[in-house]
Parts: structure tokens; C-alpha cells; sequence
């Protein structure tokens, strides 16, 4: 049927790009010689070599890890204790509160970008983990996702609970957290992926190439070697593996988490 | 991504402003002082991890940028007040007219190529097709993807001496273009490679869609004659168009702020021919030494963005059908 060959041919076209990344990587010279050849006659790690010898790209993988990691982790508290006072603990004005949180998300990380730079470096936190963190601390993304699971959770749990003497606190870490598990996952995901793939920020605060993310190093790396293509491409392949990897374990919840935004 | 639920998240917190239902923990008027001073210090412990960053972090500088756009300033030397002239001498400078039609231009290119080809492929996964888990899998890979790997990625294969498209177009006897090399193509490349990171999460919004679509529609059709295409213009398009707005809305808001992969494949150029909006704010602010006027152009897209988002939502009642 016609539609199902779209369907493959369209697969043969997104999966393409990827497989001739690997294959360049492993062709020496690629770049410099005319033909492009489909398959290496010499195929060597020699580029990945390069890769790690001449800049610091073990470090900025690591930047790159430990940046993604350490968001995911901050965005997972805030998002959850906030998205538990706007779904259990009702206080005047909590509805325009909440729409200012919202609201926060319409607004373009453009718009902030010269106010930011100039509160950060007011702060000394330029070229900083920590300036790089910062501005996303929280997210009003993660914090809608878990209020509407938080919602979902029975209030007989907690009703119980506060009967056998339990407060907010207790209630939060031993009840809600445990009932909201696949939301926490897919925030974990996007958080991850976010903070792997996110590049303005980065690029303006982490100035130092030995502090700077994969997508940063990745761009210059362009800049240095703009014939050495299976050096950039090595770059490329190990900026993808570990969110490959990720996507691979996690590809239910990531497709899912994305669905289910488009209905409503 | 954090954009993603913005439109329908804002409409339904006006909806549930007033909490419905009271839970037992809620304060009464009744209680000690005490207690009332606890449950305050609890709320506060849960909201402040959140708020002050976003007070700090979001909500401070965009204040800032408000009173930074009525300033001369280069980030270095004392805060120079000028009213509206960074805005005036934006208005009067022809390149913020290019920038903007440059992202208009990119926007044109790239929602029909992603929107068609989301829906061929969301179409052609809702039949009864073998394996759809993998081939949505394949699909959605590029999402996953950074945009910088993304635009390097299709700047090699897009090199016009010596890319894989090219070698190919010339064993056809074409003369391949000169891609992201020449003013003219430049853009397309990137419209081109953009479409391919995004057409996956197209097809998984639409695809879910079109599964929430209730069969009895098409059966009824069937009954009264109706053939394929006029099931897809009555029924699928129709019932689908509250993905479609999703879909719109948020490649119009992403659209506007395209950066990452103009700024890795092209820069701007050649010769400033893929210059775009967010690529302009960064270059004012970081090679001019115009942050004062960074800061009023990217007030000015916000209202654009802003502007085109209410504009849709005002707009759906003519074309969004809800169940």
C-alpha cells in the first residue's frame, strides 16, 4: 500500500542521517577527499582519539552529565513540593499564584537573557555550575505535570493519615510520592533532556572551555575543524549515545508524556 | 519543551482558581493563632524551593529587561536612560524588518512541511500496521536529539563539494545547490533540517488523535456512501483539529524563537541571509554591545508571539471542533 511505503521509505530517511554520522566518524580524511565513500576503506577510532586529546572533551561530557543530572534532581523536589501545596494545601490567593507560576512558561528564555547575564555576573557566578543551574531550578512545566497527578491521588490516603497522626511532611514523602511514581519518571526525562540538549543559556554563561556542555563544545568544534568531519561527527556520536540510551529505556513514557500533551 | 502545555495549562488554572473541594487539613477560622502561624510556615516550606527561583530567575528579570530596553547600555559602562529610542531606532533600522521576515520566512517553510508530513505518517500508523511501536520509535528519534547534533549532522550531509546529497544528486546528472553556502538555500536547509528533528512529534500528537477518534464515525459514513477522502475532509481532519491547534500553536511559539540550529549551521549568514530574530538579540547583546536594545527587540517578539498565540486562541472557535 502507498501508505505504508511512505512509512518505511520516511524511516530509511530519518534513520540515514544517524547511521552516516557513525560512518563518518570512522572514515579518516572524511571531508577531505571529493567522493564521500559509503563505507570506509581504512574504518579507524582515530577521530575519537583526536576527539579527547585535543580538547577537553572527557571533561565537558562529564559537565555535560553532571549538569543534566543535577537539574533533574533539583526540578524533581521543587516541582513536587510545590505541585503538592497547589493540589493539598488550599490558602488564600492560591489560584493567582498558581497562574503566575503558569504564566512563567509563556515567557521566552530570549526575553531574560541580558538581565540574566547581568544578574549573574552581578552575583559572580559566570562561568559557574552553578550560574548554569540557576535559571532552572524550578519548572512551571514539572510543576503542572505533577499537581494534575497529585490530584489524581485519592484524599482518603491522606484523610487516613492525618488520623493516624501524620503531617504534611509525612504524608508527602510516604504517601503522595510513592502514588505518583510514572509522573516522576517522565519529569526525570524531560528534565534530562532539557537540561542535555538545552544550548543559549549554557552558551552564555559558560564562557571557560573547560566548564562548557556537549552542545557548546560541539559548535566550536565546528569552528576548529571545518574539513575534519569525522571529528565533528565523533563529537556527535557521543553526544548522542547517552540520550539514545535513555530514549531506549524510557521511549513509552517519553511518547506517552508527549501524547498526552496534545489531548485536551 | 517547557512551553509545551503552556496554552491549555493557563486555561485550566482560571478554571480551578477557586479550590473545589476543601481537604480535612484545611485551616478554620476557628484555630489558635498557633496553628495557623504552622500551617502558614508549612505552606511556605513547600512553595518557597520553587518560588524564589522563579521570583530570582524568571519573574525579577523580566521586570529587568523591561527597564534594561529604556537604557543605553553595552553591559560594561553606567546604565544610560533613553526612553523609547531603542525601540525607535529599531523600528527605523531595516535589519530588524529582515530579521523578523527571515523567521516568518522560516516558519512559512517549515509548519506545512512538518504538519503534512505528521499527518501522512500519523494516517498511515493509526491502520492496523505492523511493528508501530518501531516505526513511531524511528520516527520520534530525531526528537531526542540535540538541535546542535541535529544541524551539524545536516550541514555534512547538506556540503555542497562534498555531502552525501550532493555526490547523490549528481549521479542523477543534477547539479546540487549550494545549501547553506548560498543566500538563497540557506534557509531552506535549515527549514529542511529542522522538519526532519520534528516531524516525529508531529505524527506522535496527531497519532494520538486520531485514536481518540470514536470508529462509530466511520462506519455510520460507510453506511451512507462515503468514500475515503470525503471520510478524511468530514470526519479525520475535522475530529483531529484540536491536535491540529496544539500542533499550530506550539510550532508558531517555537517558530518565532528559532535559534540553536540557525546559529550552528549558518550563524546568520551567508551574508546575514538566515539572520533571525533570537540570532540578532544574541549578536546585539553579545558582539554590539547593544544589550539595551537587545532587550527592547526581545520585548518586541514576546508581544509578537503573545500576540499571533491570542490571535489562535481567539480564532479556534471557527475551526476547533471539542467533542
Amino acid at each position: 500500500m502507498l501508505l505504508h511505503a511512505v512509512v518505511i521509505v520516511g524511516a530509511l530517511a530519518m534513520l540515514f542521517p544517524f547511521a552516516w554520522t557513525v560512518i563518518t566518524s570512522i572514515t579518516p580524511g572524511a571531508g577531505l577527499t571529493l567522493r564521500p565513500q559509503l563505507w570506509p576503506s581504512d574504518p579507524s577510532l582515530e577521530a575519537y582519539a583526536t576527539l579527547f586529546a585535543e580538547r577537553p572533551f572527557a571533561r565537558v561530557v562529564l559537565n555535560s552529565l553532571g549538569l543534566a543530572v543535577a537539574t533533574t534532581v533539583i526540578q524533581l523536589v521543587t516541582s513536587a513540593t510545590a505541585a503538592y501545596a497547589f493540589s493539598r494545601l488550599p490558602f488564600r490567593g492560591r489560584g493567582v499564584v498558581f497562574a503566575i507560576y503558569l504564566a512563567t512558561m509563556m515567557v521566552p528564555l530570549q526575553v531574560l537573557i541580558v538581565p540574566l547575564f547581568a544578574e549573574l555576573r552581578a552575583f559572580g557566578l559566570l562561568n559557574t555550575y552553578l550560574g548554569a543551574l540557576l535559571p532552572s531550578f524550578a519548572s512551571a512545566f514539572g510543576i503542572f505535570l505533577l499537581r494534575q497527578a497529585i490530584n489524581q491521588v485519592p484524599r482518603e490516603l491522606d484523610e487516613a493519615a492525618t488520623l493516624d497522626g501524620a503531617g504534611h511532611g509525612r504524608i508527602f514523602l510516604s504517601i503522595i510520592l510513592p502514588n505518583i511514581r510514572p509522573a516522576l519518571a517522565t519529569l526525570t526525562i524531560f528534565a534530562f533532556m532539557g537540561s542535555w540538549n538545552s544550548f543559549l543559556w549554557p552558551l552564555v554563561v559558560l564562557r571557560d572551555p573547560e566548564l562548557q556542555t556537549l552542545p557548546i563544545a560541539l559548535a566550536g568544534l565546528q569552528g576548529q575543524y571545518t574539513t575534519a568531519w569525522d571529528v565533528v561527527m565523533a563529537g556527535s556520536v557521543v553526544s548522542v549515545l547517552p540520550m539514545l540510551a535513555l530514549y531506549l529505556i524510557a521511549q513509552k513514557h517519553i511518547i506517552q508524556g508527549v501524547a498526552s500533551a496534545g489531548l485536551k | 519543551m517547557s512551553i509545551l502545555a503552556a496554552p491549555q495549562a493557563i486555561a485550566e488554572a482560571a478554571e480551578s482558581a477557586p479550590p473545589t473541594r476543601m481537604p480535612a487539613a484545611a485551616p478554620r477560622a476557628g484555630r489558635s493563632r498557633a496553628a495557623r502561624v504552622r500551617y502558614a510556615l508549612v505552606v511556605l516550606a513547600f512553595l518557597l524551593p520553587s518560588a524564589i527561583p522563579l521570583a530570582l530567575f524568571v519573574i525579577g528579570p523580566m521586570i529587568a529587561a523591561v527597564w534594561i530596553s529604556l537604557h543605553d547600555w553595552n553591559l560594561i559602562a553606567p546604565m544610560r536612560f533613553v526612553g523609547l529610542d531603542n525601540f525607535a531606532s529599531l523600528l527605523a533600522d531595516p535589519a530588524t524588518g529582515d530579521v523578523f521576515l527571515h523567521t516568518v520566512g522560516y516558519i512559512i517553510g517549515y509548519l506545512p512541511l512538518v504538519y503534512v508530513g505528521g499527518l501522512l505518517l500519523a494516517l498511515a500508523l493509526n491502520q492496523a500496521l505492523k511493528g508501530r511501536s518501531l516505526w513511531r520509535g524511528i520516527y520520534f528519534l530525531p526528537v531526542v536529539t540535540s538541535w546542535i547534533v541535529v544541524a551539524l549532522v545536516w550541514r555534512w550531509l547538506l556540503n555542497p563539494s562534498t555531502g552525501i546529497v550532493n555526490t547523490a544528486l549528481a549521479g542523477l546528472g543534477i547539479d546540487g545547490p549550494g545549501w547553506w553556502t548560498d543566500p538563497a538555500w540557506a534557509m531552506p536547509s535549515i527549514v529542511l533540517a529542522s522538519a526532519w528533528k520534528d516531524v516525529g512529534f508531529v505524527m506522535v500528537i496527531l497519532l494520538a488523535g486520531l485514536q481518540a477518534i470514536n470508529p462509530d464515525l466511520y462506519d455510520a459514513a460507510r453506511v451512507d456512501g462515503a468514500g475515503p477522502w470525503r471520510r478524511l475532509w468530514s470526519i479525520t481532519l475535522p475530529m483531529l483539529s484540536p491536535s491540529t491547534f496544539f500542533v499550530v500553536v506550539i510550532s508558531l511559539i517555537n517558530g518565532f524563537q528559532v535559534f540553536d540550529q540557525v546559529y550552528a549551521m549558518t550563524g546568520g549568514g551567508p551574508g546575514g541571509a538566515s539572520q533571525v530574530v533570537v540570532q540578532q538579540i544574541y549578536d546585539l547583546t553579545f558582539r554590539y554591545g547593544a544589550a539595551g536594545e537587545a532587550a527592547a527587540l526581545s520585548w518586541m517578539l514576546f508581544a509578537v508571539i503573545l500576540a499571533v498565540t491570542v490571535v489562535q486562541i481567539i480564532g479556534q472557535k471557527r475551526w476547533v471542533h471539542y467533542v
